[in-house]
């Protein structure tokens, strides 16, 4: 386990949202470090999305501290984060399909004289970002709608970069991609990790998330339900954590296959 | 290099034809095969290496004329057809009306639409950006009306200055605009909603304000009066601002592929350049030609530079900068413009505060042109007009797709259909059916290009 710094970058402790009858999330924890790469499991309805979306200020928290380098702060709007340095790429994209792929890579953040706009600036660094990332779109100067569902993806991560970020957040990056696609993804992760940025990665994927992750924080119903170092940790029992039992469909399964193997043999011999 | 390869491709075919014989002895013949094909596709595999960043499918336009003519025919095929199907249109409309009656392209009939185009273009500059915004502003003939009560009651009955009562008139238009925002953004009511209940509203004040009086005259030499009455009678006046214009594009455009080819990022070619130049150099030279050497041409009229001054400035607000890429963010997509952390109650407000001022400010180039504030100026078809010339000139009713510039070209249209019915001594009725026609034929000129957009992969 990699621990650049003994203060996370950032902290929740004990946070709570509610919306209208539901508890979203309960007594929430959750501690990353810069240079480690989170991820965040639970099944649909645990409160990833939520907690994600508490993070990057789009829903305020209810209760709780939010802590940014060991010290309270709040976030009340996307932009209280931004200003932090927390960049998030939502499920959805979150992109502007009529404006270019520039003015998405740039939105809310634009490189400016005054109040007017440096076309030529962000085009030039839009095109370094992106080589970098070797992402491969046909022009930077296409509006979003034209281009296809991995190439919105890979968009959508590289504006999360724009700003040099401390914290990335990415809410399944890699659901909507090809083989290709999600190894780049996968390697980018691994390159912000190198420079030192703090990453929650949320993902079903659990090839991807013991792949890149360094810890694995699992939700279930809006608590926390372990934190897991993903080094000496099995599968079985973070799937474990995340489901809430040992006995689920995916042990009685697995349990069910090792015996039909032994009998087959058995039968065999 | 596509000869290189295939020469290396070749040799080594040759070096694995050979390794191939001389082993046949050893081992089969056929284990080769594969380290042969291998061996060709490397050369191949590392040639493209180089330029990794580049989609191999992008069509990429080519220099010169003949690519920009190309890439013109492929996105007329795309849908993409612009600003194309309105100046089709103006041509079509004046070639038909000249040919009806030969006073049509007289300095006086253009002088005239160039005149009633400019406050009704004024507060269609207005709507287009509420039309950015994906959402519709009902109350602008109220909101003129209202401004010009405004202006008439505290300029002629209460004698304040000219100035402060034509500025606190357009102010008056600012703060209702600002009123409609922030009912629609912060309280959370249809835009819809709002400016219908600020159309009634607004008119009704209107009338209230006017009192007892039908109407109040403009004095004569104001400067209301002067809005629409003032002409540059000096030839240099015209002349100048056309080479002005012309000058401020071209520069405009110099500095630009300047500044990218500095950036080294791909530029427009000069000839690209010299003929964008060209077109706009003819257009704004005829159009100082017709107002100042036709047979009882005028000269240049105040309204017209006052109007060309609205569309530099909101086209360059719209497109330049951080606020015009906002308007555009969230008429594409609020929610992720909210995420960008853009205060979409901020730009909500602002664009409506817009539309009233602008709104206010062409209610005062109508009193002018009618000679005064009434009770029902405003009203009728002055809404359906302006929000007509929006959509007309190619701003989308749906958000986020539209120019500034489509205010002009939308209300240039609508007048002179106007212009050349009343010429022909055509009755409004049948003024109306052909407006409303044309409405709709802008309307599905705009949604069939849509569909072809979305075959093609660009909307």
């Amino acid at each position: 386990m990699i621990h650049v710094s003994a203060t996370p970058v950032l902290a929740l402790r004990g946070v709570s949202k509610r919306f209208g009858a539901v508890q979203a999330l309960t007594d929430v924890h959750l501690e990353i470090h810069a240079g480690e790469v989170v991820a965040l499991v639970g099944d649909n309805g645990a409160g990833k999305s939520t907690l994600v979306k508490t993070i990057s200020g789009v829903h305020p928290i209810d209760d709780g501290v939010i802590e940014w380098e060991g010290r309270p702060v709040r976030v009340n709007r996307p932009h209280d984060a931004q200003d932090l340095g927390v960049a998030t790429v939502y499920q959805d994209l979150a992109l502007c399909d009529n404006l270019d792929v520039v003015a998405n890579l740039f939105l809310g953040n634009e490189l400016r004289h005054g109040s007017v706009l440096d076309e030529i600036a962000m085009e030039k660094r839009a095109k370094e970002l992106l080589d970098t990332l070797s992402i491969r779109i046909p022009s930077v100067r296409i509006p979003v709608a034209a281009l296809s569902g991995g190439q919105r993806q890979v968009v959508a991560i590289a504006r999360a970069l724009v700003g040099d970020p401390k914290v990335v957040i990415l809410d399944e990056p890699t659901a909507a991609l090809g083989v290709e696609q999600t190894a780049q993804v996968l390697d980018l992760v691994e390159r912000l990790r190198e420079r030192g940025h703090a990453v929650i990665l949320i993902s079903h994927n659990m090839a991807d998330v013991q792949a890149v992750a360094d810890r694995v924080a699992v939700l279930r119903l809006g608590r926390n339900n372990g934190v897991f170092n993903v080094s000496d940790t099995s599968h079985e029992v973070i799937i474990a954590a995340i489901t809430g039992a040992t006995d689920n469909a995916v042990t009685r399964r697995k349990a069910r296959i090792t015996t039909d193997s032994t009998v087959t043999k058995g039968d065999a011999k | 290099m596509s000869d290189l390869a295939k020469n290396s491709g070749t040799d080594l075919k040759k070096d694995a034809a050979t390794t191939g014989t001389t082993d046949a002895a050893a081992t089969t013949g056929t284990t080769d095969a594969p380290e042969a094909v291998a061996a060709t596709k490397a050369p191949v595999d590392t040639g493209a290496a180089p330029v990794p960043a580049v989609d191999p499918r992008l069509l990429v336009r080519q220099e010169g004329l003949k690519g920009y003519w190309t890439e013109f025919k492929r996105k007329i095929r795309g849908g993409e057809l612009g600003s194309l199907p309105v100046i089709v249109g103006l041509i079509i409309i004046a070639v038909v009306f000249q040919a009806q009656n030969d006073k049509f392209l007289s300095a006086s009939s253009l002088t005239n639409i160039a005149v009633f185009t400019s406050g009704l273009g004024i507060m269609a500059v207005g709507i287009v950006f509420v039309l950015l915004l994906g959402e519709i502003d009902l109350s602008v003939g109220s909101v003129a009306g209202m401004g010009a009560a405004v202006w008439a009651v505290l300029n002629v009955s209460n004698g304040w200055g000219d100035w402060t009562s034509v500025l606190v008139a357009i102010l008056c238009g600012l703060v209702i605009g600002a009123l409609h925002g922030f009912f629609f953004a912060k309280i959370g009511v249809p835009a819809f909603v709002v400016t219908l209940a600020g159309f009634l509203g607004w008119s009704g004040l209107q009338i209230w304000l006017m009192g007892n009086e039908g109407s109040i005259n403009a004095p004569t030499g104001g400067v209301v009066e002067n809005l629409t009455g003032y002409f540059f009678e000096d030839k240099a006046a015209a002349y100048g601002l056309a080479v002005v214009a012309i000058l401020a594009y071209a520069g405009s455009l110099l500095l630009d592929t300047k500044r990218r080819k500095a950036a080294a990022l791909p530029a427009r070619p000069l000839s690209e350049i010299l003929l964008r130049t060209g077109v706009v150099a003819v257009l704004v030279l005829a159009a100082a030609y017709v107002l100042n050497e036709l047979e009882g041409s005028r000269g240049l009229p105040l309204a017209l530079v006052l109007f060309l001054a609205v569309l530099v400035i909101a086209d360059f607000v719209a497109r330049r900068t951080t606020f015009g890429r906002q308007v555009f963010a969230v008429g594409g997509n609020a929610e992720a413009a909210r995420r960008a952390g853009i205060s979409v109650d901020r730009i909500r407000i602002t664009v409506f505060a817009i539309s009233g001022m602008l709104a206010a400010f062409g209610g005062l180039f109508i009193a002018s042109l009618s000679g005064g504030a009434t009770k029902n100026l405003g009203s009728g078809n002055t809404l359906m007009l302006v929000i007509a010339a929006a959509v007309i000139g190619g701003t989308s009713l749906f958000g986020g797709r539209g120019k500034v510039w489509s205010a002009l070209l939308g209300m240039l249209v609508l007048q002179s259909i106007q212009q050349g019915l009343n010429l022909l001594g055509m009755a409004s009725e049948i003024q109306f059916m052909i407006t409303g026609a044309v409405l709709l034929a802008a309307v599905v000129i705009d949604s069939v290009s849509r569909r072809t957009q979305k075959t093609a992969g660009r909307a």
